[in-house]
């Protein structure tokens, strides 16, 4: 096994899910199962062999610096779950 | 087309025909559409939602600009569906996920805005797996679409809606977006016509973002004329999104010539068989019948095989969660979405407890598999190998290229399958992309174009796949072989198994049921 249900829960904090209990063990067999089949990709000498991150040869776009019209506050605002006097609501996080 | 109910059934290039002389308004056209839908949508389950209201503003607009005698776009009073995935100014959007429930775009796409500008009629949002995660659409958080030849069946996906809308005839075109197939595939299952274009030949803004580096916009049609007339509606440079081509869009209708003399195509043996593993039987028919077919036409057909498409599957399921997991880390609970109500004391247990709550399960799958490949420790053994792995499959295709114009094989290793098949078996699921992956890895073109029948009445699809901006050769040889053939004049009349028939094929404008 690659992974234990431990580092499950590790990757699940990084990644800000708070999994149930059985949720944790599903995942833990099925990534295993997944990550078993990745498995073969070692197979591949890839020495020399560039990583591709895009399709397309671009680098640097650039645009002129011109000002506009941006979002008006209230659209900016208008889906939030939680606002206050113009600004996102949340949780303390300074104490 | 004296009956109203019939005028949902044609293509975009006959409605334009009728619409610019005059013989049928755009309200008339639309009313066909929500007539079908009134009839089918509650078993079909295609939209999320219908926007019944600015459909019907739209459709009067064009209708009085055209009494005025206005100079029109071609496609204008077309009906389009919309996948859920694309933001529209107004009009709820969700990505059938439950964290984007209740969620107003302040904006449009750029390809919503082209769509607008050229005036198509927006009939609803359409279906899909959650953030366009799935081969099924069964990971919609809003339900199950089903497929219209086969109501057990499923339409794939991810963009299932809008290619299940189009084949019973409940949109005239929709639009679908492609990460890993999720245009081409669908339209196999469902026997219509997808195209995937060339990463950067349609603008990204506006799309909600799964993996940044494949996701492509494209539409989803009835036949192949459509899918170019649609081209020239969505192609060309948006400065809004950085990978945005800059190049010159051409007029695709005229590539739509009907002859195939001194075109090379290649029969590509991984889009025939996986690791040793075959298509199906009915599949590998119809494809090699093509093949023959395209002999006929003029083209010099051979096989050629490109090794590393073995290893797309793996390649795929590194690179897609990992950017996924990143795009994804932005649905916190704060700026927009779902909030978890109650969770208020501490910002980690908000976000966490908000994200658990509005995912869905292969989301948060993905989302996991994503982080751990990049995580400490592991991202040369998965991200860094996966990404050079992907150079070896896109050198494999730019060899082929070097002999060949078109490469061909089957869209997906079966027709549709059953309704809560592989839903349990994640990596069963991940295997049915296996011939549409490898095309997103190389940032092509492709598409899914019908070409024939299983022996259980299911559409099975051809995929066609072009060099970088070869859209018009694509379409040049997708259109050859359709006017050779009747695949895409068949509609869809849904029935279950469960009525003890087949699904009732019968020719457009021919028929009673």
């Amino acid at each position: 096994m690659r992974l234990t249900p431990k580092e499950v829960e590790h990757v699940a904090l990084l990644a800000r899910l708070r999994l149930t209990g059985e949720e944790r063990e599903r995942f833990t067999t099925q990534l295993n199962s997944i990550l078993e089949h990745f498995e073969q990709l070692q197979q591949i000498d890839t020495s020399g062999v560039p990583p591709m991150s895009h399709a397309v040869p671009m680098s640097n776009v650039l645009r002129e610096d011109e000002p506009a019209p941006p979002l008006s506050l209230g659209e900016a605002l208008q889906n939030a779950p939680d606002q206050d006097r113009d600004c996102f609501r949340v949780p303390r996080v300074i104490e | 087309m004296s009956a109203e109910g019939k005028l949902n059934e044609l293509t975009a290039h006959e409605l334009s025909g009728l619409l610019g002389t005059g013989q049928v308004s755009a309200r008339e056209v639309l009313a066909a559409v929500y007539g079908r839908i009134d009839e089918i949508e509650s078993e079909m389950h295609a939209y999320v939602l219908l926007t019944r209201e600015v459909a019907e503003q739209q459709a009067t607009e064009i209708d009085e600009r055209r009494a005025r005698k206005e100079k029109m776009p071609p496609l204008a009073g077309v009906p389009l569906a919309l996948k859920d995935i694309y933001c529209t100014k107004g009009i709820e959007t969700t990505c059938c996920s439950k964290i984007l429930k209740g969620f107003v775009p302040p904006y449009d796409a750029d390809v919503v805005e082209r769509c607008r500008r050229n005036g198509l009629v927006f009939v609803g949002k359409t279906n899909m797996d959650e953030f366009a995660m799935g081969s099924s659409t069964e990971n919609s958080a809003f339900g199950v679409t089903r497929n219209p030849w086969n109501l057990d069946r499923v339409p794939g996906g991810s963009s299932g809606g809008s290619a299940a809308a189009v084949a019973s005839s409940e949109a005239v075109v929709a639009m679908g977006t492609d990460t890993g197939g999720s245009i081409r595939q669908p339209a196999s299952f469902c026997g219509v016509v997808g195209l995937k274009p060339t990463y950067g030949r349609v603008s990204r803004y506006g799309v909600i973002a799964f993996a940044s580096s494949l996701d492509q916009v494209g539409p989803i049609a009835k036949d192949v004329r459509d899918c170019a007339l649609m081209m020239n509606v969505l192609a060309g440079h948006d400065a809004r999104d950085s990978t945005s081509i800059d190049a010159p869009v051409p007029d695709y209708t005229q590539a739509l010539v009907g002859d195939l003399r001194g075109l090379r195509i290649g029969l590509v043996k991984e889009f025939m068989q996986y690791q040793g593993r075959s298509v199906d039987e009915d599949v590998s028919l119809a494809i090699n019948g093509a093949l023959a077919r395209f002999g006929e036409l003029g083209a010099e057909c051979e096989e050629v095989s490109l090794p590393h498409l073995n290893y797309s599957i793996p390649v795929y399921y590194i690179i897609a969660p990992a950017e996924a997991s990143s795009n994804l880390a932005r649905y916190d609970g704060v700026q927009y979405g779902h909030r978890t109500p109650g969770a208020d004391a501490d910002i980690v247990e908000m976000y966490s407890r908000t994200r658990d709550e509005g995912f869905g399960a292969e989301v948060k799958r993905r989302i996991m598999l994503g982080t751990y490949a990049l995580s400490a420790g592991y991202y040369d053994a998965y991200y860094l190998k996966a990404s050079q792995v992907r150079t070896l499959i896109r050198r494999d295709f730019d060899q082929a290229f070097e002999r060949f114009d078109v490469l061909v094989g089957a869209t997906s290793p079966t027709v549709a399958f059953r309704l809560g098949e592989k839903t349990d078996d994640p990596l069963a699921m991940y295997l049915s992309d296996v011939c549409t992956i490898p095309v997103n890895m190389g940032g092509l073109p492709g598409m899914s174009i019908p070409c024939g029948f299983s022996a259980d009445g299911m559409p099975i699809g051809l995929q066609l796949v072009g060099k970088p901006l070869a859209e018009e050769v694509l379409l040049r040889a997708a259109y050859a072989f359709e006017q050779s053939t009747d695949c895409h004049q068949r509609r869809a009349r849904p029935v279950s198994e469960a009525d003890g028939r087949r699904s009732a094929v019968a020719r457009a404008g021919h028929d009673s049921a």
